[in-house]
């Protein structure tokens, strides 16, 4: 088990290396430079000599790519331009809203979709199963900002339930901050959760068409029991494989939903910084957003090796 | 009264018959074998016990479990039986067990299903189960999962599952089949232990006649979903008094007609044909923990042998013995840590694809899947024309053809299947399309890997033949890999014992398979069921009861 | 990033060949196809003929909604919005299409070589598949746009880029599952290198994994276009996409909420076409998961 933590850990702090290796490189070749962008236009070409060398821009690329390396690592993520402040406060700033919305979408999401893919699967072939079903493979196919606007159409603009868009912030109690992040998050996970929904059901089908199943059943235990018991935690193994993909997918939903609901999180940020070329910012997130990823990743591993005992002794 | 009587059980699956009038009867205390080939409908008839069929079954007829009508029983009724009174023991041990329980979780979960046992007095119970089917607490604890054991402790794992609640029946469909010859034998005496103790019915299903003859008091043999023969199993086995019943028999005990006497077969001052040196194959351990990681494994240790030209040498072992590592070093298929491997007097191990290209021409390989073996999306032709591959020059389209027709012709199949896809063929047939496929470049050696494992015995027999045949009549060097004696016995003259990655006993095949001297090869000798000896041994004992 | 289990199952028991006619005989299939041929038809029908031309503005007729002229109303610049879905199929199948090209192209290929060669090269890959996923889609496609401003080919290339690891990912998986096999390693006693092997055993026999995955990447690839180009970051107006008028019509939802409705239909019905024609291309390639029906 260790061993296979271990091995986790240390794919997980490669790739993110390697991540931090490529947005480094891409904002090396975006065109324009950062000084005479902050300065505009009408600066002298000493202010903006100036202003490289204090920026360290005249480094040697190693050099720099070290140093960025070094301050994210130990939370300097560096200052905006356009905002004069620490990117890191901004991120912070915006997180109170983009991290709940996202494991708000991951909780429903879960929530929604293994007891809907459970119930099809163990009455496969029936009314109940058909009709779940249809419905997944409709949702599925409905892209989350499409469904965003429905969701705003019908129980913000005809039934005034909740707000259309917007945030009033946590200051404003936690129910207004919930309800504002209600349709967003409803928004982001139910299409994800037709597609877990679908995948749930396939897993458990393939696990009671295995063997120990048959073993289970000629020991006088009734279908359902079997499935609870010796189906369900055999079948998440792939579960989790496609729970860790989807977060990536509602990380990077957020930033369409933000957009939707107009919710000032990091998805608007990272909009904001790059119209505005704010690259500093724009990295700082990036490599933020790809951490979580691998985060999420590695805790899927970790939930691995609790599901199936084989990942403990094996490799 | 029987504890199980089936009568004019018909079954039939999705409108397709499956069952047509069987019946049979087991009596408490009793072992019933059910024999046939593959399709038959024997483990048809033992799931139509179970109520475990696909749902899209359809059974009629009668099948009384002590006084109980199981066709018209419930699913609730029937979760009583199962487990409780009637225990079931399959086929494949490698996937019977949930991998992600452990075995006591797994023995125990039917004794609480049942009894309404505690944790703690469920768990003792299955300890001791465990403890009965030889897996002591121990070396075995209730917290092992099941990937932490063999294949032989997983079955007897299986078994304690059947047997915790001392069963009235037990049914066994096939329990040794995925197991060697040693392992067979184990798990056989444990049946008959458990049965003889508790006073259990044994249904015991084998497509082996020599397994039932040696366990079982009557036997019935099915063919086509239809009672063949049904009957007290000496006399059944030994008269043979239906003509399908004398086919299983005869087949099961099938030697090719070799015209030459091993013995007899000149041996040249020629060098060797294949020559194995020091082969050693080391594969790596495991991590253990950060720092450390377990010695290597030694798959191959320091195996040294020679064929001859024309020479058949069997290479047996238990299952894990390191044979079919050994069978792909020797075709280049895998390279050796160590050794060397001379083939017409020219080293192989090292050389590039490129330069292996004339010794692969000379050495092709039959393997153990009839299925398996084939790309299904090819015809005939380019299948056993693939060889051909290395043809230098290479042949034209017609020569091609004609190669593969003669291919084809020696193995006995026709010109017109050339067109034909793989899946139109049987198993037996398709063994023989491996076969054409490694004659087509005339080898001198051929290495088959398990041939014959995969075939019901009737068929068997005759690609024994056939195998014999070629020998014969083309000359072909075998080195045949096998767990199987008596197909090492049918076709080879030399054989080497293999045991733990070490070739521990070599000589003549009647030699070695009379007089075993090492403990492998005794172990395997007394093990390998054996039709005759086993009826033998069956009358002995019944003379010894009645008098 | 664990890998994802897939193997090769054994292929139909009937000739190969003979699939279509099971695919036709699978309502699944039929109506995916169905579906997605219409779709087709209309994205060509449109180079040749649409109701109204789309670059025409008449202010006069602005937000109108649905009526016998304009079966799906006009937008607010009183185009007609059948005309522009029309149009707008093109942009997204384009995209699709050309993604996916550059998945098969690059992924398929590299995973096969990863599954033949093993150890470093398959290692390599394995994290450069790890590197990819964690850059969500998304993510790519708004660097990208970063770097190189919008417009459909960046989007092109941003989906592409995220396809080459899931491409890679299927063939890799299934060549691995295959080199094992008998048929394999009697190719390889019979001679055969590791590229012709791959290319007579291997690719044939994934080509149903790779066709299934195919068709549910272009899914995904029409629904990612859509995202772009709502976030501006697609297709650039006047040509128009999908995403984007539903992107003009939220800032309108409340006076005229069929201009959300089109286009969104379009996405799904599209999307939802594909997913059938994927599911039911699989129940005809897989037996395995025939049998489980």
């Amino acid at each position: 088990m260790i061993v296979y933590l271990a091995k986790r850990l240390g794919i997980g702090l490669m790739t993110l290396l390697l991540a931090s290796a490529a947005v480094f490189a891409v904002m090396e070749i975006l065109p324009g430079d950062p000084a005479q962008l902050m300065l505009g236009m009408n600066a002298s070409p000493d202010a903006i000599e100036a202003l490289r060398q204090q920026m360290g821009l005249n480094d040697p690329l190693v050099w720099r790519y070290l140093s960025w390396i070094g301050g994210l690592i130990v939370g300097d993520f560096g200052r905006s331009v356009t905002y004069s402040s620490p990117v890191l406060d901004l991120i912070a700033e915006r997180a109170v809203v983009s991290l709940p919305l996202a494991l708000m979408s991951l909780a429903l999401l879960v929530a929604i979709a293994i007891p809907v893919g459970i119930f099809a699967a163990a009455r496969r072939g029936r009314f109940g199963d058909v009709s779940v079903m249809s419905i997944t493979q409709l949702g599925v196919a409905v892209p989350n900002f499409w469904f965003a606007l429905l969701l705003v159409y019908v129980f913000a603009v005809w039934l005034r339930l909740v707000p259309s868009g917007g945030f009033p912030g946590w200051n404003a109690g936690l129910w207004p901050g919930v309800k504002a992040l209600l349709l967003p998050s409803i928004a982001l996970a139910l299409p994800q959760a037709a597609i877990l929904a679908r995948v749930t059901r396939g897993a458990m089908l393939e696990v009671l068409g295995e063997d120990y199943i048959r073993t289970a059943r000629a020991k006088g235990m009734p279908r359902n029991v079997v499935l609870w018991r010796h189906a369900l935690r055999n079948a998440m193994i792939p579960v989790l494989t496609i729970i860790g993909m989807q977060f990536a997918f509602l990380l990077a939903g957020t930033l369409i939903i933000e957009n939707v609901f107009y919710l000032p999180g990091l998805g608007r940020l990272l909009f904001q910084a790059i119209t505005q070329r704010d690259l500093i910012v724009v990295e700082g997130l990036i490599m933020l957003l790809v951490a979580s990823v691998i985060v999420v990743n590695l805790v899927v591993d970790l939930a691995y090796g609790v599901v199936d005992p084989r990942l403990r002794t094996r490799q | 009264m029987s504890l199980l009587e089936i009568e004019n059980l018909r079954l039939s699956i999705g409108g397709t018959p499956i069952l047509n009038d069987v019946d049979l009867s087991i009596g408490a205390g009793e072992v019933l074998g059910l024999v046939g080939e593959s399709g038959s409908g024997k483990s048809m008839t033992a799931l139509t016990v179970m109520q475990l069929l696909p749902q899209a079954a359809r059974a009629s007829g009668r099948v009384s479990f002590d006084g109980f009508d199981i066709l018209s029983a419930n699913e609730w009724q029937m979760n009583q039986l199962r487990g409780d009174d009637i225990g079931m023991v399959f086929q494949e041990p490698m996937t019977a067990l949930n991998p992600v329980k452990t075995i006591g979780e797994q023995v125990a979960e039917g004794i609480r299903w049942h009894t309404g046992a505690n944790r703690r007095d469920a768990e003792d119970r299955a300890r001791k189960m465990l403890e009965r089917v030889g897996l002591p607490q121990h070396l075995f604890p209730l917290s092992r999962y099941p990937h932490e054991l063999s294949g032989g402790q997983r079955q007897r794992v299986v078994i304690a599952i059947a047997c915790a609640l001392n069963p009235k029946l037990l049914i066994a469909d096939e329990p040794t089949t995925a197991l060697d010859v040693v392992l067979q034998k184990q798990i056989l005496e444990l049946l008959r232990d458990l049965v003889d103790e508790n006073r259990m019915g044994l249904l015991l299903i084998s497509h082996d006649l020599a397994v039932v003859a040696d366990m079982a008091d009557r036997v019935t043999i099915m063919r086509n979903g239809m009672v063949a023969e049904a009957g007290e199993t000496v006399a059944t086995l030994s008269e043979q008094k239906h003509p399908y019943t004398r086919q299983l028999a005869q087949a099961s005990v099938h030697v090719p007609a070799r015209a030459e006497a091993p013995a007899s077969r000149p041996r040249t001052d020629r060098p060797p044909l294949l020559e194995v040196t020091g082969v050693t194959r080391d594969y790596p351990g495991r991590w253990t923990s950060l720092f450390s990681r377990e010695k290597p494994f030694r798959a191959v240790d320091d195996v040294s042998f020679s064929i001859r030209e024309g020479q058949s040498v069997a290479l047996v072992g238990r299952s894990g013995c390191g044979k079919s590592t050994l069978a792909r070093i020797v075709l280049a298929l895998d390279r050796p840590t160590a050794g060397s491997i001379r083939f017409r007097g020219e080293e192989l191990t090292g050389l590039s694809e490129v330069a292996l290209k004339p010794a692969r021409r000379d050495m092709q390989v039959v393997f153990q899947d009839p299925y398996g073996s084939f790309n299904p999306r090819h015809r005939v032709e380019r299948l056993v024309a693939e060889p051909l591959h290395l043809a230098d020059p290479a042949p034209s389209t017609e020569e091609r053809r004609e190669l593969v027709a003669r291919a084809l012709a020696e193995v006995g199949l026709a010109r017109g299947d050339m067109d034909k896809y793989p899946h139109e063929f049987s198993g037996g047939q398709r063994q023989r399309l491996s076969i054409a496929r490694a004659l087509i470049t005339r080898p001198k050696l051929i290495v088959c890997d398990e041939p014959v494992s995969a075939l019901d015995v009737s068929i068997r027999a005759q690609v024994l033949d056939l195998f014999a045949d070629l020998n014969q009549r083309l000359g072909v060097a075998y080195l045949f890999i096998t767990h199987d004696l008596t197909v090492a016995r049918a076709i080879t003259d030399d054989v080497l014992v293999m045991h733990e990655g070490r070739i521990v006993e070599r000589g003549a095949t009647d030699e070695v398979l009379a007089r075993p001297s090492s403990e492998a090869g005794r172990l395997l000798v007394e093990a390998a069921p054996d039709l005759d000896r086993a009826l033998a041994a069956r009358r002995a004992r019944l003379a010894a009861a009645t008098a | 990033m664990s890998e994802m289990e897939a193997s090769v199952s054994a292929p139909p028991p009937a000739a190969p060949r003979h699939w279509l006619r099971h695919a036709f005989a699978n309502p699944s299939f039929v109506a995916g196809f169905v579906v997605t041929a219409a779709i087709a038809v209309m994205a060509l029908l449109s180079f040749f003929w649409t109701p109204y031309d789309v670059t025409n503005l008449v202010v006069a007729d602005r937000m109108k909604g649905m009526s016998a002229q304009h079966w799906f109303g006009t937008d607010h610049f009183g185009r007609d919005i059948l005309s522009m879905i029309m149009v707008g199929s093109r942009n997204s199948i384009a995209v699709a299409i050309v993604a996916v090209g550059i998945g098969i192209g690059l992924g398929v290929p590299l995973g096969c070589w990863a599954a033949a060669r093993g150890g470093l090269v398959d290692e390599a890959l394995m994290r450069f598949n790890d590197l990819v996923f964690a850059f969500p889609a998304l993510l790519s496609a708004v660097m990208i746009t970063a770097i190189f401003g919008p417009g459909a080919i960046n989007a092109i290339i941003a989906i592409g880029i995220f396809n080459i690891p899931v491409f890679a990912r299927v063939a890799r998986a299934g060549a691995l599952s295959l080199w094992p096999r008998e048929y394999v390693l009697a190719a390889r006693a019979a001679g055969k290198g590791k590229v012709l092997i791959t290319v007579e055993h291997i690719l044939p026999n994934i080509a149903s994994l790779l066709l299934v995955q195919g068709t549910i990447q272009f899914a995904l690839g029409i629904l990612a276009e859509s995202g772009l180009s709502y976030l501006g970051l697609g297709a650039q107006p006047p040509m128009p996409s999908w995403g984007r008028m539903l992107f003009d019509a939220q800032t309108r939802l409340i006076v005229a909420p069929h201009l959300a409705f089109f286009p969104g239909m379009a996405i799904a019905i599209t999307v939802l076409g594909l997913n059938l024609l994927g599911d039911g291309l699989r129940d005809v390639l897989d037996p395995r998961l025939r049998r489980q029906r």
